[in-house]
């Protein structure tokens, strides 16, 4: 909301803060002033200058040359406006002059003809919105004067930011009622240049009222509350005069003629949107409030047309619609220069009518803005009043009989009880009777005794008070808490203490959850990894939950996968030369569910990693990371997972387990996305310990990333984390052996088809409870072993809890296992 | 060569090998398992090719084991001697010796990774919280209506829903626009005393631009027991704000309007900035959340008592509280994930 301090100043004679002080008090009340600037910012050195002498261009037809009195001399300049009065008045920009559009003017020849500055459109100077010629001055000006003077743009513009509760801050008069020094009672309306005084009768009429020939009906009182009609007649509708036009551009209000201007110039002031008709174009002479019926169209003020449905609130003669009730009016009966009779309107309409109606035509307007948020249902009288002051002293007419008042239901002002105790209990601090009264009523209640009577308060009623509401606040201000917000803003914020006190112990527990992201994230950072973050939306193919909304049809999905954005952050990294890439990333996934049900939502947790192994360094060998690293990185996440037994699986291992479950598609579709990406040999199956599959890991295929020659190859894994993790196992002591292990080592020639886990396990289970640790500490594959074997040399870790083991004990043992590798896995020691 | 002699060259070869690792040893213990290795009486490698005299007829042993013993005596004299000088030099190897010869040379390290500086600050916001008292909660990221508006006061038909215009899934169903849901959703689980932080993500109909981002992080608080006032909720985030934002800090309160919470505010806060020349300057003032009294239908709607229970609820924006923490100066930067980036929030840099 535009607020010119200079109107404001008119409406509270006792204001005197800068604006500055204003805006820092205003910020306090709950109205943030966003920008404070000049009116006529960038104008300080224009002036008026007189067309003395208009002839053509010699070189150019669509050119003009003139005379130009700035006041000290004559000077010529080119312009190349349609229509150019010889003695009129017209802003002129001086060489040396930067306009508000930043250009600089220079003497400069046109087309052969030189030209000392510039005769200037309303547009040109930030003024208006017109362009179509320059901006003739009407007046009592003369040449050489400052522009800013005579367009009376020595003021300042406050926007000010108006919450969505305070309808009645959408006016300068609301505005007043804060700031004025006492409130309320601060406020007072200025005289009216040249009006004069007004003393007009109101027929009022429950559903109809008419006066001649001209008849206002409301058809729809749910959703018209008010209707108030006006008939002047003999009016002559021309450019609106300086001391308007200053007000409407200080706002940055656009001006359009003495009548338009002037329901604007009330609007702005006193916060009631209201139309006028050309009477003359009213078929029937009436207004009637209706419903559209399905399909009525109709062409709005914007030359814009429009299709009703038939909720929408329509103002209409006996034919035709000539206004959107509420939010916009209509061509045909626009006010313009051949009108001469006029009907005003100012009514009332229910919030959520104009909201609805407003969203489903895709209009967005003052008067719809104000009626959405809540119009005063008692300032209408005094804003037809003074739109007609305003209306007689600039376009002159008369009006024809009193005003025509429609009112269905008048409105009535609710009493509200306010007890102090509660006020206490909210507050924290006491305030007495006497207190209460002095906060409230400057903002415009009706403080009294003995509210009590009704509802809930027994002992002590005659502590409460019975708040009467005035209309302005009648939307925001409903309940009792609504007022002791008001208790508290009026004492303010920062007077109340911030005594910190003990607080009892909460019955809600922390989130296991997020203390399993808070694992995973200490984890996976020491492990070297950044943490990366993507926003949950995705393209069709990788998600199934539709937006129907969304901001984007190349994103209009939600991820079914956090992989798909890994591994475009990575070639993101790729493109500005990043090798080493190593992010991961806990968040939200997204899965289709029943109709009317919300979609399945997972937390999960993904890495991908490419590059080296170690950062660089001059003694090491920069290997790249391979399957190893990323296996281990996984073993590291599924033992933090929350999981029970969570463990890794690759083809080897489990036979057919990964190529099982890539067929079985239903199971979960993000892992089919996921593992879509990855290579099929090195993909793992990762699992939760009943053997369900909670995610996958392995290298992204080439074909997948968009990768420099140079890149590494690229890993990800990616795991659905539990609803409800498993507790951190308690760790348990085991005593500790006082006697001396032994260790031996087994070199094995193991065919292809066997898998390590395979001989581990063996050597494991023959091993019995004398072996301590297996370890696989060497593998050799090529010359010197036998075709289709890879040699692995295990080191058998073996030690009693008793006794030191003798060479036979141990000797037995390693028999026992060489046994069980020959006859059970055809996997020979190699000797 | 006959048998003899290759045990000859093998013992002298062996000499040659040892007297070159006792050399580079760098302490006792690594004099000790040389010894062990090379003299060792059952597993010693001098010891091991004696084993092999067997072979050898009797005639051919006593040069061999000549050798041997003469061997012994070296590695022996080699061992005291190089035994002296690490003691010496108080168990460090000699820079020659140890051959590192430049010791500015830059050290190995492992990679360095870190939490994304949005969660940064999301963690140190808890850290405050979590010593007043509060825990974490947790909701739905797709929800409801209900959760996401009625619930929390607010209809669907009120300029307030436009203000943070949402994105719809089918079937009315929503991405929150806010972590508010979460209060309902856990007052409907748990009794008073609520003490809750709610961090997640949450969802707009908002193009990307610098300040602006369709999916961004929220923390919620919400505080509900018999007795909390006004006072405490100012007491709380100021005390937030202070402890977050550095001593000195001053922090105000303004009205502003929420329709989930009554009396509502902003609150905003005045920092010490230390300039490069060490003076100290306030910043203007930053406005950090939005807060207030829990309105009493949203106690309501939830079933508890609003005349008996009070509390007050809390949201701010951790990615807008990183940019100016850490002079991010666009949103869109926290989501694309570069590595330089990245790194500049490594897991030992200071808060």
């Amino acid at each position: 909301m535009n607020i010119s301090y200079d109107w404001l100043k008119s409406l509270a004679p006792g204001l005197s803060e800068s604006p500055d002080e204003l805006a820092e008090r205003l910020a306090l009340l709950g109205a943030p002033v966003e920008e404070i600037t000049p009116v006529a910012a960038g104008l300080e050195d224009l002036i008026i200058g007189r067309v003395k002498v208009v002839r053509g261009h010699p070189n150019a037809d669509r050119l003009s040359l003139c005379e130009v009195d700035n006041g000290e001399e004559v000077v010529q300049v080119v312009c190349g406006a349609p229509v150019i009065e010889e003695g009129g008045f017209y802003p002129f920009a001086p060489v040396g002059v930067t306009l508000p559009g930043g250009l600089q003017l220079k003497r400069a020849k046109i087309r052969g003809e030189y030209s000392n500055g510039m005769l200037c459109s309303e547009k040109e100077l930030g003024l208006g919105r017109d362009a179509s010629g320059i901006m003739l001055l009407s007046g009592d000006v003369s040449a050489g004067q400052s522009l800013i003077e005579v367009l009376g743009l020595d003021d300042v513009r406050m926007d000010v930011e108006v919450t969505p509760n305070r309808g009645d801050w959408l006016s300068h008069v609301g505005i007043a009622r804060e700031v004025a020094p006492g409130g309320v009672a601060g406020v007072a309306l200025a005289p009216v240049p040249g009006a004069s005084p007004l003393d007009l009768e109101v027929k009022s009429g429950e559903r109809e009222v008419s006066h001649g020939d001209v008849t206002i009906r409301i058809d729809e009182p749910k959703q018209c509350y008010r209707f108030l009609g006006v008939i002047i007649r003999g009016v002559k509708v021309e450019p609106s005069p300086q001391w308007m036009a200053a007000r409407l551009r200080a706002v940055g209000q656009q001006t359009i003629n003495n009548v338009v201007d002037a329901t604007n110039f009330v609007m702005l002031e006193m916060g009631s949107p209201m139309h006028a008709y050309d009477l003359g174009k009213l078929e029937g002479s009436s207004l009637i409030v209706r419903k559209a019926s399905k399909g009525e169209t109709m062409q709005t003020l914007d030359g814009l047309e429009h299709n009703f449905d038939s909720e929408m609130l329509l103002i209409c003669d006996t034919a035709v619609p000539h206004d959107i009730a509420g939010i916009m009016g209509g061509m045909h009966s626009s006010v313009t220069s051949d009108t001469t009779d006029l009907l005003l309107e100012c009514a009332l309409f229910e919030p959520k009518s104009i909201r609805r109606t407003r969203r489903a035509l895709g209009i967005s307007t003052d008067a719809g803005y104000r009626f959405e948020r809540g119009v005063d249902p008692e300032g209408h009288l005094p804003a037809v009043k003074r739109a007609l002051e305003v209306i007689l002293a600039t376009a002159g007419g008369e009006v024809d009989g009193p005003i025509l008042d429609v009112l269905p239901r008048p409105w009535e002002a609710s009493a509200l009880k306010l007890r102090p105790a509660r006020v206490e209990q909210v507050l924290g601090v006491r305030f007495d009777d006497a207190e209460l009264r002095a906060l409230l009523t400057p903002l415009g209640f009706t403080v009294e005794n003995g509210g009590g009577s009704k509802g809930g308060g027994k002992a002590k009623a005659s502590d409460d008070l019975s708040v009467m509401v005035p209309g302005f606040r009648s939307y925001d201000v409903t309940r009792e808490i609504d007022l002791i917000e008001e208790v508290t803003r009026a004492h303010g914020y920062d007077r109340f203490p911030e005594d910190l006190a003990a607080a009892r112990p909460t019955t809600v527990e922390d989130d296991p959850v997020f203390q399993l992201e808070d694992r995973l994230r200490t984890v996976l950072s020491g492990e070297g990894l950044f943490e990366a973050t993507n926003p949950a939306f995705a393209p069709k193919h990788e998600g199934q939950v539709e937006l129907s909304n969304p901001i984007s049809m190349e994103e209009n999905r939600l991820r079914s996968s956090l992989i798909p954005g890994l591994v475009r952050n990575v070639e993101y990294n790729f493109a500005r030369g990043a090798r080493d890439v190593r992010l991961f990333e806990l968040g939200t996934v997204f899965h289709a569910a029943d109709a009317g049900e919300p979609p399945r939502e997972d937390l999960h947790v993904a890495f991908v990693i490419t590059g080296r192994r170690e950062p660089e360094h001059w003694s090491g060998s920069g290997e790249a990371v391979d399957f190893s690293d990323v296996k281990g990185l996984v073993e590291t996440v599924l033992a933090e997972s929350g999981w029970e037994g969570a463990a890794v699986t690759v083809p080897a291992d489990v036979g057919s387990a990964v190529e099982n479950s890539e067929d079985d598609s239903a199971a979960d579709p993000a892992e089919d996305l996921a593992r879509g990406l990855l290579v099929p040999p090195t993909a793992l199956a990762l699992l939760a310990g009943d053997g369900t599959p909670t995610g996958v890991a392995g290298q992204v295929r080439s074909e997948r990333i968009d990768a420099p020659a140079w890149a590494g190859e690229v890993w990800a894994m990616e795991l659905t984390l539990p609803a409800e993790p498993v507790a951190m196992t308690t760790p348990a002591y085991r005593p500790l052996s006082p006697f001396p292990g032994v260790d031996r080592d087994l070199a094995l020639l193991v065919p292809y088809d066997v898998a390590t886990s395979a001989v581990s396990d063996a050597i494991s289970d023959a091993g019995g409870e004398l072996l301590e640790r297996v370890t696989v500490f060497d593998l050799y594959q090529g010359d010197g072993v036998e075709e289709g074997h890879r040699s692995l040399a295990f080191r058998l870790q073996l030690q009693a809890w008793d006794r030191t083991l003798t060479d036979k004990e141990v000797d037995r043992v390693v028999g026992k296992i060489v046994k069980r590798l020959r006859e059970g896995l055809g996997v020979e020691q190699r000797l | 060569m006959s048998h003899q002699n290759s045990l000859i060259q093998t013992l002298q070869d062996l000499e040659t090998e040892a007297l070159s690792a006792i050399r580079a040893a760098a302490d006792g213990e690594m004099l000790e398992a040389l010894r062990v290795s090379f003299l060792g009486r059952k597993e010693g490698r001098i010891s091991g090719i004696l084993r092999g005299l067997g072979e050898l007829s009797v005639d051919e042993r006593p040069p061999v084991g000549a050798e041997a013993n003469r061997v012994k005596e070296v590695l022996q004299e080699a061992l005291r001697a190089r035994e002296a000088e690490v003691i010496s030099s108080g168990g460090q190897a000699d820079e020659a010796v140890a051959g590192a010869e430049d010791l500015t040379l830059p050290a190995r390290h492992s990679w360095k990774g870190g939490v994304h500086p949005v969660n940064r600050v999301i963690d140190d916001i808890w850290s405050i919280f979590r010593s007043m008292g509060f825990v974490r909660a947790r909701g739905p990221e797709a929800d409801t209506e209900w959760y996401n508006f009625l619930a929390l006061n607010t209809p669907l038909d009120h300029p307030a829903a436009d203000e943070q215009d949402t994105l719809y899934l089918k079937d009315s169903l929503l991405l929150r626009s806010h972590t508010s849901p979460v209060q309902v959703r856990t007052m409907e689980k748990h009794e008073p005393p609520i003490r809750i932080l709610a961090p997640g993500m949450v969802y707009r109909r908002d193009s990307y631009d610098a300040t602006h981002t369709p999916a961004f992080a929220q923390i919620e608080g919400l505080v509900v027991d018999e007795g909390i006032t006004f006072i405490d909720f100012k007491a709380t985030l100021a005390e937030f704000a202070r402890r977050f934002w550095g001593s000195g800090t001053r922090v105000r309160f303004r009205p502003s309007f929420f329709p989930f919470t009554e009396p509502s505010a902003e609150v905003d806060v005045k920092r010490m900035i230390t300039m490069k020349d060490g003076t100290r300057v306030e910043s203007d003032w930053i406005e950090i959340m939005g807060a207030g009294m829990v309105d009493p239908n949203v106690l309501d709607n939830v079933g508890y008592d609003s005349e008996r229970y009070t509390g007050f609820a809390f949201g701010m924006g951790p990615a807008r509280i990183a940019m100016l923490k850490y002079g991010v100066p666009d949103l869109r930067i926290f989501f694309q994930n570069d590595v330089r980036f990245l790194s500049q929030f490594t897991a030992g840099s200071a808060q």
